[in-house]
């Protein structure tokens, strides 16, 4: 079977010498250090992607925290002689059916958006984060409760359940003012929409905690509760958080939905979802759509900087998904 | 005469990855003859540009990779000037590829047979009734028991190895004159690795097909191949025929990884080094004045039961470990030897206090640890037993620095002050001969052989006795394996350990064991000396682990 004369393009063949030094023991140390959240930040650093969507929400969050830099039109004060008026000097993009100013009303009505969805995807993530993780780590009885329940919750869609709950709540608490108002969205929002991710930090917490490293912090006599807090949830939080930056503008997108038919914020409060409400007519006739477009643009342009920011933070944190 | 055209001929090839816009060489001016029937191997640690240059053959590189220069000429034709629908015309019905994983290469979704019948039919051999007819045909060809009911299985149904001689029947099914086999059988037991390869030599002997074997041993190498290409950093760096290269390695590199092969090394050598390793690690223990007894744990009647589900509402019983008896003496090493699925795993375990055995006791000194109760004892107990385990990529915390992992230990049992600790970080990490500039590191900025000294260096921070060493060097490359191995009998001698070790791999177990422990379906079925293991084994099951150790019978010169 072995041939003693090599045929040709066969014949012995020796290198010469190279450093062939094993790797082994040197450390490069050409570049600092490199956790990985800073490697997560170097990736997203590097995706224009991200630099986009985070200038567009430094914008929004300027427009939600000083209003009146930009406007010093009372939002709530109306005109009905310029009713329906056209785009013109002083009043950018008109007026509405009710003489508002629409600029003014796009500009403040970006507080009470970005507002419910930041609060409901903080409150949605603390809860979601620690009943996943505490059912994914202990499992048994606790995950089964936890785990049935959050199926439950996950089984009634989200807005038909914050219609009902919101619907239930204005019998009883009808005159709820501005944060009232955004307090009982945010609540409705956040009830039906643990589930999500909770399910997310429990199936992350199963993986890593059969982790080896798990197992050799154990064998160190490391504590349950010092496993789940040092090991087992700094390595579960990246798809948490991925999660949640995606679901904060479906947050802000179910907002303007439950005001739209009238049972989220109370009309008094200035919001897109209220203004795109009150443009219904406009929308049957076809006239002046001005009075649509400019809320509705607000609306689009804020959803889509988060949902852009949430893929930027999934390609950073989660390479693997990455194409 | 033989035919003295090549059948494949690659000649200056580079291989090129685009990263941010940079080219990153995967593989530099490889040259490469294979003539019809022949095997040809090409041997070199992970990240060698080895599979790299498999893929480029059949035109399978995978992302950014694109050949940069070099032609690969099959026969007299040029693949790569081909434009890419004639190339892709060459993949399996000429050129046929056996890839690496049987798990994930098969798809859970189809019959085993559809999957065969798949080849057939894109490749215009037979359509219909009659492929169905030949998918059988090439399941027993592969050496697959009952083909006919084999091929209306999906893959779940199948063990590994018969997946694996599913692929080969794929692979073949197109007649090819040349397969690639990417290392076909790194992920199958020894044994069935043996049956695998046995087979494979015997089918493409009579079909006449040319084989290239992509393998990281070159033991394995060595025996099946007629010529050898050794690859290191995307160069070859020797090659010419197999057994002359073995004898007589003239590179620098090829005679460092000869050297370091477990299955290669001369026996006699390897044990008598791990006998004077043995003597003075217990001459260390006896200096202490420590030995309350002479063996530091007894492991007794150890049996674990897993219960599963089974049909309906019923469990059923998974005998996991049954009946393990074995001592530890102080300052040696024990050996677990066995297949996947053979208990080692759950033994180690249980030793460790992990998982409490359903039957059966472990002494640590003389005390039943089932026995330890209450934080502050069981605490003493843990930092006395340490594990290693194996996997360099999950064992340690990503989240950790390299100083927090090693301090770790030392903050849970409260030991030191602040730059005490840090004096004893600097310390371990010399044990273990890490610079101190990889404290500040992390896991991922680390090579596997770092990590697994990492681990190490951890698992030594409380003096621990007894190390247990879960396949702790099972994932390393050959080189960085021998160096690990090598530490690890420095540390004996240096602290006068006691092992524990686990692994599935014979071959290693020369180089660190005194008492070695065969295990078969949760049972031991050999105990002895790890000499008495390798010159005189009783039973016929180690006899057939030994004789699968690729390339044993090679003489090396010398």
């Amino acid at each position: 079977m072995h041939n003693h004369t090599p045929r040709q393009g066969q014949e012995r063949f020796v290198a010469p010498a190279v450093s062939s030094e094993l790797p082994a023991l040197h450390v490069d140390t050409s570049h600092p250090p490199e956790s990985q959240w800073k490697q997560a930040w170097k990736a997203l650093r590097r995706n224009w992607l991200f630099w986009f969507s985070a200038s567009l929400l430094v914008i929004i969050l300027f427009v939600v925290f000083f209003p009146n830099v930009l406007t010093s039109v009372d939002p709530r004060s109306a005109d009905l002689s310029h009713s329906l008026g056209k785009p013109q000097a002083g009043h950018i993009f008109g007026f509405d059916r009710q003489g508002y100013d629409v600029f003014s009303r796009t500009i403040h009505g970006a507080r009470a958006s970005v507002i419910i969805g930041l609060l409901t995807t903080i409150i949605v993530t603390i809860i979601g984060l620690f009943t996943g993780a505490l059912a994914g780590f202990f499992g048994g009885w606790l995950d089964t409760i936890v785990s049935r329940g959050a199926d439950i919750f996950f089984a009634i869609p989200l807005l038909l359940a914050a219609i009902v709950g919101l619907s239930a709540l204005n019998n009883v608490w009808p005159d709820r003012g501005y944060w009232g108002g955004v307090f009982a969205v945010v609540i409705a929002l956040a009830v039906f929409g643990w589930p999500q991710i909770t399910r997310i930090a429990r199936g992350a917490v199963l993986e890593i905690k059969h982790l080896e490293f798990v197992d050799a912090a154990r064998s160190l006599g490391a504590s349950k509760w010092r496993n789940l807090f040092t090991h087992i949830i700094p390595n579960a939080l990246p798809p948490v958080i991925v999660t949640a930056t995606v679901s904060l503008g479906v947050y802000i997108v179910a907002e303007a939905t439950l005001s739209f038919l009238g049972i989220g914020l109370p009309p008094s409060v200035v919001s897109w979802g209220n203004d795109i409400a009150a443009a219904q007519p406009q929308v049957r006739s076809g006239d002046n759509l001005h009075v649509l477009f400019f809320p509705a643009g607000a609306l689009a342009i804020t959803v889509l900087s988060f949902m852009l920011l949430g893929d930027a933070v999934r390609d950073a944190l989660d390479p693997k998904a990455r194409k | 005469m033989v035919n003295q055209t090549p059948l494949l001929e690659i000649e200056n090839l580079h291989i090129n990855f685009s990263v941010d816009k940079r080219q990153v060489h995967a593989v530099q001016g490889l040259n490469l003859t294979v003539y019809e029937g022949q095997t040809v191997a090409i041997v070199g640690e992970s990240g060698s540009g080895k599979s790299t240059t498999a893929h480029a053959i059949i035109d399978l590189l995978p992302g950014t990779g694109h050949v940069a220069q070099g032609s690969i000429k099959y026969q007299g034709k040029d693949l790569v000037q081909l434009q890419q629908k004639k190339r892709r015309s060459y993949r399996g019905s000429h050129i046929g590829l056996v890839p690496q994983d049987p798990l994930s290469n098969l798809n859970p979704l189809y019959k085993v047979g559809a999957q065969i019948k798949e080849v057939l039919e894109v490749n215009d051999v037979v359509k219909g009734r009659d492929a169905d007819q030949r998918v059988i045909e090439l399941l027993e060809e592969a050496g697959l028991p009952d083909a006919q009911r084999r091929a209306k299985q999906y893959p779940h149904e199948f063990s590994g190895g018969m997946r694996q001689r599913a692929l080969i029947a794929a692979g073949l099914a197109a007649r090819p004159q040349l397969l690639i086999a990417d290392e076909p059988t790194s992920a199958l037991d020894v044994t069935v690795q043996k049956q695998i390869l046995d087979h494979l030599d015997v089918l493409t002997d009579e079909l006449g097909v040319a084989v290239l074997l992509i393998t990281h041993d070159l033991g394995l190498a060595a025996e099946r191949a007629d010529h050898l290409v050794v690859m290191y950093k995307g160069e070859v760096v020797e090659s010419g025929p197999a057994l002359e290269i073995l004898q007589d390695p003239q590179h620098q590199y090829s005679k460092r990884l000869i050297n370091a092969a477990p299955s290669l090394q001369s026996e006699r050598l390897a044990s008598r080094e791990r006998i004077a390793a043995r003597e003075s690690a217990q001459e260390h223990v006896s200096e202490d004045g420590q030995s309350l007894t002479d063996d530091i744990m007894q492991i007794q009647n150890l049996t674990k039961v897993f219960k599963l589900p089974g049909k309906g509402f019923t469990k059923t019983d998974l005998v996991a470990a049954q009946n393990v008896n074995f001592d530890l003496t102080r300052g040696t090493t024990t050996a677990l030897v066995g297949e996947s699925g053979s208990g080692k795993s759950t033994v180690a375990r249980m030793v460790l206090g992990l998982d409490a055995p359903t039957e059966g006791q472990v002494y640590f000194e003389g005390v039943d640890i089932s026995t330890i109760k209450g934080h502050g004892r069981q605490m003493k107990f843990r930092r006395r037993i340490q594990p290693v385990f194996q996997n360099p990529y999950a064992s340690l915390d990503p989240m950790f620095s390299i100083f927090d992992a090693i301090e770790e230990p030392l903050v849970v049992h409260k030991t030191g002050s602040r730059s005490e600790r840090e004096q004893r970080v600097r310390q371990l990490l010399d044990q273990v001969s890490l610079p101190h500039s990889a404290m500040n590191r992390y896991p991922n900025e680390l090579s596997g052989g770092q990590r697994q000294r990492v681990a190490i260096a951890r698992a030594l921070a409380l003096k621990p006795d007894v190390l247990v060493l879960d396949e702790a060097v099972s994932a390393l490359d050959v080189l960085v394996q021998a160096q690990i191995l090598e530490l690890l009998n420095e540390l004996q001698v240096e602290l006068g350990l006691s092992y524990l070790f686990i692994t599935h791999d014979l071959a290693v177990v020369r180089q660190i064991a005194d008492n070695v422990l065969v295990m078969r379906h949760g049972k031991v079925v050999e105990q002895a000396s790890a000499d008495n293991i390798f010159t005189a084994p009783a039973v016929e099951y180690t006899q057939d682990l030994l004789a699968a150790i690729p390339g044993r019978d090679i003489q090396l010169a010398g």
